[in-house]
């Protein structure tokens, strides 16, 4: 049995007098402390497959389970970040960001200022614990974002192209980082993109989804050792192997 | 800070200079185009026999009670409304009905139902001010961006904890817009309540009276004081509260100087 089990998602919705499927007996599962890529193109619905995961939408048919247990609704077993940067709390300075989640548990004080700033350092923003978000750059703001949704210890990271708006080579030191975070904290983690280089970068496995409706199209097991080198023929192989399936 | 304050003074140089020619030019008389000596003598004898320091007193007096209620009825209900379908479905109407009719046209009304005094200046206080509270913190519970409240959800927020811990943060800016607007009617509605309502004391009752004897340098000294009253609370209060809060959190772009 997998940590993360996702049997028969489908999402259906009506729009105006149309029924749309944005995903069709999605079913794959994912262990314990894998990191999984979920890679289309946009439209294929991974976006509403994570807000299912997360517990925002509920799927029409099919259900998750993580650990065993039966998904429904929000929970702190699982930790979500998001592409937009403006995710976090503009009134909050990072380390009051971070505590967030750890306020929702009710943890003290004390206790909860060591906690948020062992996870800024884990992230690498130690000394800006007492800055507001408006002052860090987007890079910054989504480590502050990666460090608030592990800081609470959910079992599961959830992460929704979190680097999509940077810059390139903002987004290269972003995956090394996050590949560092993963490996000190052994998250399983479902992590979606569009980017297949990120996919191959940063995944165990990668699911493969097509749209219209959303289908699970292939899972490619990435067995390359990590660091993994972006320019190896390996590297290039695996890459071509995905993108063949998203034609 | 201190070019706009050099450039204040320019400007109120300028104007000074500009009336004090109007006024002295002859084209009317004096008791109708006061010099900027005539306004500053009065204006210093008021000040000296405490008649000034009064009038000022009981003007503050009637608007900041009447600004203190409007923002304990006007925000909370506000907040309601933007949280509450039913709640916003009853109060919107009444709102929108209520808030077009000007603070002074419920003068007369005011004063068979409070009697003359602070009673009825206070309750045009705050009718005037409750609807920019009212309707800008609705507006700002409404707006909040829902990426915040995902986030919050996502990490356990309950309802309560999310209003209290999200929504109102993320709502501050409009409140503090409401404010202002709040304040700005509130003056309006005193001033013009202190001149119809006929009260013994407070700046409106000041312009109001000056008629009596075509005393224009006190009416225009009056103004001026309203104005440099008005300028002190933007600056201190308004532009503080902004600094401390939503500029310091980047919502909003602080004023400068």
């Amino acid at each position: 049995m997998s940590h993360i089990d996702l049997s028969g998602i489908t999402y259906e919705y009506a729009t105006g007098d149309r029924a749309v499927v944005a995903l069709r007996d999605v079913s794959f599962g994912v262990g314990e402390s894998e990191f999984v890529c979920v890679v289309g193109r946009s439209g294929c619905g991974k976006t509403t497959l994570l807000n299912i995961v997360a517990g925002f939408l509920e799927p029409t048919k099919g259900e998750i389970r993580i650990a065993g247990r039966t998904v429904s609704g929000r929970g702190l077993d699982r930790g979500i970040v998001f592409q937009d940067f403006a995710q976090l709390f503009p009134w909050r300075t990072a380390q009051r960001n971070v505590e967030f989640g750890l306020e929702m548990k009710g943890m003290p004080r004390g206790d909860r200022a060591e906690t948020a700033r062992r996870f800024l350092d884990l992230v690498g923003l130690g000394g800006f614990a007492a800055a507001y978000p408006h002052e860090l750059s987007g890079g910054m703001q989504q480590r502050v974002a990666i460090a608030r949704a592990l800081a609470y210890n959910p079992s599961v990271l959830l992460m929704d192209e979190p680097f999509a708006a940077l810059d390139a080579l903002t987004r290269d030191e972003m995956q090394g980082m996050l590949v560092h975070v993963w490996r000190e904290t052994r998250k399983t983690v479902i992590y979606v993109t569009h980017n297949v280089a990120e996919a191959v970068y940063l995944a165990d496995r990668i699911v493969v989804l097509t749209p219209h409706p959303g289908t699970l199209r292939a899972e490619i097991r990435i067995p390359l050792p990590r660091p993994r080198d972006v320019l190896s023929v390996e590297f290039l192989e695996y890459q071509k192997q995905v993108v063949s399936y998203l034609r | 800070m201190r070019r706009s304050l050099i450039g204040a003074l320019v400007g109120a140089a300028l104007v000074t200079a500009i009336w004090e020619s109007f006024a002295r030019s002859g084209l009317f008389a004096p008791a109708l185009t006061p010099s900027v000596v005539d306004i500053a003598r009065s204006l210093g004898a008021m000040i000296a026999s405490g008649a000034l320091g009064l009038h000022v007193l009981a003007t503050l007096g009637r608007i900041m009670i009447g600004l203190a209620a409007a923002c304990v009825v006007g925000v909370p209900l506000g907040m309601l409304m933007g949280r509450s379908r039913p709640v916003e479905r009853f109060f919107l109407p009444l709102v929108s009905v209520l808030s077009p009719i000007p603070s002074l046209a419920w003068v007369p009304l005011f004063i068979i139902w409070f009697g003359l005094g602070n009673a009825a200046a206070i309750a045009l206080v705050v009718y005037a001010a409750i609807f920019p509270l009212v309707l800008n913190t609705w507006t700002g519970v409404r707006s909040v961006n829902r990426l915040w409240i995902r986030a919050a959800e996502a990490m356990g927020a309950d309802s309560h904890t999310l209003f209290i811990k999200v929504v109102l943060p993320a709502a501050l800016p409009f409140v503090i817009a409401g404010f202002r607007q709040a304040f700005a009617r509130g003056w309006i509605a005193v001033v013009g309540g202190e001149m119809i309502a006929a009260t013994t004391r407070g700046l409106g009752f000041v312009i109001f009276d000056a008629k009596e004897y075509l005393n224009a340098d006190v009416m225009m000294g009056s103004l001026l004081v309203i104005g440099l009253l008005g300028l002190g609370f933007e600056r201190l209060v308004f532009q503080t509260i902004e600094r401390r809060s939503v500029g310091r959190w980047g919502m909003v772009r602080t004023a400068r100087g």
